[in-house]
């Protein structure tokens, strides 16, 4: 039985030895192929006594069992052997750039539009639009800014022809929404609130590093039986501090004028340890009501106006007004 | 408006400092634009007289002097001035003093100690340059400080006043002001009625009574036209941003400042026979004392003599009747011309003027008469001369009828509590007249105010002086209600990110545009001109965005960068009868390569298709179509219109190589343009049942001409409702070996399926069949 004990050493070592799948079952056959050492020992049981050959061929097959499973580890190893090596030569720079399309952006007077409006959506003002070519009543006259009236000088108008300009703020979107609004609701006897913000761009005769011949605004109104000027300063107040995420910021109102408002109010906020103007604002003048329709004994109102190129300027660190409009993709890439 | 700090507090001087003026006058609405202060900061310097003065023994061009500085011993100061003479008053800075810019010590200059030095206005920085001593008057005081002597401590306030603050266009209606916001008392003006000695000389009618409810003049005689200014006088007018002209003509403008009444001095032995106020007859001419020569308007007030117009009311004087150096007599003109006829005068003709600035906005008509008189007065101070009696014309002043102003209507509008009594004290401060009924005032607004018409107005005031500062903010409260939403609507921004997410940078481009590109770029020879457009290539409103973007690009070009994709939402406009209508659009352009350069990626240059693709991503999922179509701005034969449920909704082409070569591009561009209404447009998702077995694929592929477009087989095969097929996608193009020249082959995926169980070759057959037969029909060829 040394014999057999040869044959397993033999095998464990072959086996061992071989690196190679084919070779590994070649040399398979060695030991359990027709010809194999092992299989010439089985033949030989026959000429075993009754008596020996159940303890014999009991302990060959118990060799046979170890030289299979010594040859299903090392067939195993191999194949791992092969999948490592595989998956070692597969392997990718992963540090090379991705491919395909790049994204692009927004423009930056798009980018602070949305986050105003986002931030008025979220205490219940609606977005309204109107024309950029404007007529008189709605620019001017509407907004208790009569013919000849001083305060049209203030207003570098763009004029299209005797009757039509290129709207010189976003007011005339007030008065286009508070008569749409009061034809809807016409059938209540109480109107419900108006609260609009009205974003737009507005034209003005006027062209330096600090003014654009074009530029955007955006106008806030509400109108209801319970808005006072302290409504006003909370909204702006909240406005502003959330706008430019800073708790500290102050905003300051003085008195101003306006045709189109009454009390009126300029808006300046701290800045830079001192004060900066922001746009204008006040409560809705009754002639401006009275225009469309509501009754100002009942109803008041507040409006404010606001350059969004402004808001824009101060929250990214822009200094010139012209880049908004020269189209660099050096500079709009800097908001994407 | 710039006025002099010092000035003003001898009108009214509560006790703040400069900058807490300046605080007060920004927050009560008049907005302090500017403070500077008349003289930069230094110290130690006075007033000095030179007592004797010798040649410095080792230096040519020095001088040693003996200075008397108004101490016990004269100092001895070395000087190198060429303008020193003995017995002159000069500025000196005393040992210590320190100037900008300089420390003085005593010194030895060339051996001599010297105790100071005298000063020019350089040195002192009272001008940018300077040459010699600065000379004082000989009546100064030796040893005054000169900053005192010479009113240093001034400041330079320029007031940014609106429109509706008239009454504080002068040192006096702004002294008005600052005492009614701090309770400090008002000094008087030195005016009283003048008693004049001289009997009335010439008459004055006023045809246009309701254009000049009030006219006075009257004539000074035997001036002396060429006599100084008085300094102070200068000074003051100078410290206001008015250069001093003759006594005259100072005096008219010093009363313009002070007391907010514009005047007007006629030579009075220019003036033919008497005044008349009246509007200008057709015809008339007149020029003006800026050498204007205006064609008078029939509704321009003139001051007329028994010949001409002499003075364009309210607005200019007439250069023909002006006082000069020679002038003996003078009319004196005071004026109060209605608001409503002098303005837009000056706007039209082109200028401005300080009368016509005040007179627009309205002048206190309470005032005509006493300014005429602290002229008159002026005048005879400083040029001498007899006055005669006053003549003057006064109809109907405007009216200041009373304003109900209620306390609750303050409280509901500024949303704070005022009691009744503590605006019963302001309207008192404000010089407001009122009767009042418990809560109730009726307020009679005083004749300097032409801004209070309503009860807000006195709300307005109310607030000014209890202070915008101290209204607290609240915090939003209101009725909430949720805020629609279309969901059958795609919001804006979804579009945006879209172009965003395609790779495409947005941009924002002026509205108006050269005429040069609607013409070229829109076939638009007739876009909306501006009137007054601030620059040629800014003169015509876009129709299309399309120039803008090839701006853009170009701006872009010029900065070298090899791969552009813009797009840009905007308003295009166009004539519509006799209005105007705005379409909002969205447009985007490619230009240089399909993706940026990178590795293992051939580079591609964008051609219709990749841009296409962008459309059809914007759309999705609705399916459009695309019908070859010209267009102005782009190659005939790679243009086309997109097409949504058989409306034209947009375009989209390669620019035409004409514009390509204009336009200087190496590369041409693909753009489009869209109609913002059609790509907002969606539909609310309507659920249908999906099938659980997989679908079957079957391809087709036909030969077909050239001249059929893909699309045309694509919307005939769709067209028609055949049993199984869920969908029909062209997925390959094929020309060359195999294919006949002038054909082209397609091929077409079918995707087949039924909900229910899983098809049969019989099932399949029929409808594949269906589909080749319309393809035939369509001219196609099957291939094997």
């Amino acid at each position: 039985m040394q014999e057999l004990q040869i044959i397993l050493d033999d095998a464990l070592q072959c086996f061992a030895a071989i690196t190679d799948a084919v070779e590994l079952e070649n040399a398979k056959a060695r030991f359990l192929g027709k010809e194999g050492s092992l299989t010439g020992l089985l033949k030989g049981l026959g000429k075993l006594s009754a008596e020996e050959r159940p303890a014999a061929g009991a302990r060959i097959n118990q060799i046979k069992q170890q030289i299979e499973a010594a040859l299903q580890v090392r067939r195993d190893a191999i194949q791992q052997q092969v999948l490592q090596s595989k998956l070692a030569a597969e392997s990718l720079d992963v540090t090379l750039p991705g491919r395909g399309l790049g994204v692009g952006g927004l423009h930056p007077v798009t980018r602070t539009l949305e986050r105003i409006e986002t931030l008025f959506h979220s205490i219940g003002y609606d977005v309204a639009e109107g024309p950029e070519i404007e007529n008189d009543f709605y620019n001017f006259t509407a907004l208790n800014i009569p013919e000849d009236h001083p305060a049209r000088a203030m207003h570098d108008t763009f004029y299209i022809d005797e009757k039509h300009v290129l709207r010189t703020h976003t007011s005339p979107i007030q008065i286009r929404y508070m008569q749409a609004h009061m034809a809807k609701f016409a059938h209540l006897e109480t109107m419900p609130d108006v609260r609009i913000i009205a974003p737009g761009r507005v034209y003005r005769v006027d062209s330096d590093a600090t003014h654009s011949p074009m530029f955007h605004q955006v106008e806030g109104l509400w109108v209801g039986e319970r808005v006072s000027f302290a409504d006003l300063k909370g909204v702006i107040g909240d406005f502003l501090q959330n706008y430019f995420e800073s708790e500290d910021m102050q905003v300051r109102f003085r008195p101003s004028f306006f045709p189109f408002t009454e009390p009126s109010a300029e808006m300046d906020m701290s800045w830079k340890g001192g004060w900066l103007e922001i746009g204008g604002c006040g409560m809705v003048h009754p002639n401006v009501l009275k225009h469309v329709g509501i009754d100002s004994e009942k109803y008041i109102g507040f409006a404010f106006g606001m350059g969004v190129e402004r808001l824009a300027m101060l929250r990214y660190g822009v200094n010139d007004l012209r880049l908004f409009f020269e189209n660099d993709v050096q500079f709009l890439k800097q908001f994407n | 408006m710039q006025f002099s700090e010092s000035w003003l507090r001898t009108l009214v001087n509560p006790s703040l400092t400069s900058e807490e003026l300046s605080h007060l006058l920004t927050m009560a609405g008049l907005e302090v634009e500017e403070m500077k202060s008349v003289a930069a900061v230094f110290d130690n310097v006075v007033v000095a007289q030179v007592l004797s003065k010798d040649k410095h023994p080792d230096a040519d061009r020095l001088n040693v002097l003996t200075v008397d500085v108004g101490q016990a011993e004269p100092l001895t100061i070395v000087c190198g001035a060429g303008n020193v003479t003995v017995g002159m008053k000069a500025p000196c800075a005393l040992v210590g003093a320190k100037l900008p810019g300089i420390e003085i010590k005593q010194a030895k200059v060339r051996g001599i100690a010297s105790f100071g030095m005298m000063c020019s206005e350089k040195e002192l920085g009272l001008a940018a340059d300077s040459e010699g001593l600065m000379v004082l008057d000989v009546a100064a005081t030796v040893g005054q400080s000169i900053r005192e002597h010479l009113d240093l401590d001034d400041h330079l306030i320029t007031l940014k006043l609106t429109p509706n603050r008239c009454d504080c266009l002068s040192l006096n209606g702004i002294a008005r002001e600052v005492a009614a916001l701090t309770g400090a008392s008002m000094n008087a003006l030195p005016v009283a009625i003048f008693n004049e000695a001289g009997a009335q000389t010439k008459h004055v009618k006023v045809g246009a009574v309701s254009a000049c409810p009030r006219y006075s003049g009257r004539v000074i005689a035997g001036v002396n036209a060429k006599a100084q200014t008085p300094d102070w006088m200068v000074k003051r007018l100078q410290r206001c941003g008015l250069h001093s002209i003759s006594a005259l003509v100072d005096v008219t403008n010093y009363v313009l400042l002070e007391m907010g009444q514009p005047l007007h001095a006629f030579d009075s032995n220019k003036l033919h026979g008497d005044i008349e106020v009246r509007f200008a007859r057709a015809g008339e001419k007149l020029t003006l004392l800026n050498e204007q020569v205006l064609d008078l308007a029939e509704d321009m007030l003139v001051i007329a003599d028994a010949h001409n117009p002499v003075a364009l009311a309210g607005v200019m004087g007439g250069a023909e009747s002006a006082v000069g150096e020679e002038t003996v007599d003078v009319f004196l003109e005071s004026a109060f011309f209605s608001p409503s006829v002098i303005v837009g005068k000056s706007r039209r003709l082109g200028f401005s003027s300080d009368s016509a600035y005040r007179f627009e906005r309205g002048v206190d008509f309470a005032n005509t008469r006493i300014a005429l008189d602290r002229a008159t007065q002026l005048i005879i101070d400083i040029c001498g001369g007899t006055a005669s009696k006053v003549s003057e014309v006064l109809s109907a002043l405007p009216s200041r009828s009373p304003v109900k102003l209620r306390t609750s209507r303050v409280l509901r509008i500024l949303g704070v509590s005022i009691e009744s009594n503590d605006i019963a004290q302001i309207l008192t401060r404000l010089g407001m007249v009122f009767q009042r009924e418990g809560d109730i005032f009726f307020v009679t607004p005083p004749s300097y105010r032409f801004d209070i018409q309503i009860e807000e107005d006195l709300v307005e005031e109310v607030a000014r002086v209890y202070g915008y500062e101290k209204i607290q903010p609240v915090a939003t409260q209101a009725k909430m209600n949720i805020l629609p939403r279309v969901e059958a609507q795609r919001p804006l921004g979804k579009l945006r990110q879209t172009m965003v997410l395609r790779d495409y940078q947005e941009v924002i481009n002026y509205a108006f545009v050269e005429s040069a590109w609607e013409r070229d770029l829109c076939g638009n020879a007739n876009p909306i001109a501006l009137k007054n457009p601030i620059a040629s290539q800014m003169s015509v409103m876009r129709s299309s965005l399309l120039g803008g973007l090839l701006a853009s690009l170009r701006t872009n070009l010029a900065r070298k960068q090899p791969r552009v994709r813009l797009f840009e939402v905007g308003g295009c406009f166009a004539h519509q009868d006799a209005e105007y209508v705005q379409e909002e659009r969205l447009a985007g352009l490619a230009y240089g390569s399909v993706q940026a350069e990178q590795w293992g990626v051939p580079s591609r240059n964008i051609d219709f298709y990749d841009v296409k693709g962008d459309v059809e991503a914007l759309f999705a999922p609705r399916i459009l179509s695309f019908q070859a179509q010209p267009h102005t701005a782009s190659h005939p034969g790679r243009s086309a219109d997109i097409v949504l449920n058989g409306r034209v909704v947009g375009c989209i082409g390669e620019l035409h190589p004409q514009w390509q070569q204009q336009y200087d591009l190496p590369l041409a561009p693909v753009w489009f343009e869209i109609e913002l209404t059609a790509l907002m447009q969606a539909s609310v998702p309507k659920v249908t049942e999906i099938s659980r077995v997989p679908p079957v694929r079957r391809d087709i592929a036909v030969l077909i001409g050239e001249d059929v477009a893909a699309e045309a087989l694509l919307l005939a095969m769709r067209g028609v409702k055949i049993p199984y097929v869920v969908a029909i996608e062209l997925f390959d193009l094929y020309r060359g070996k195999g294919v006949e020249q002038g054909k082209k082959s397609l091929a077409f995926r079918v995707l087949l399926q039924d909900t229910q169980k899983t098809l049969a070759e019989a099932d399949i057959e029929p409808s594949l069949q269906k589909l080749v037969d319309i393809l035939e029909k369509s001219g196609a060829q099957l291939r094997s």
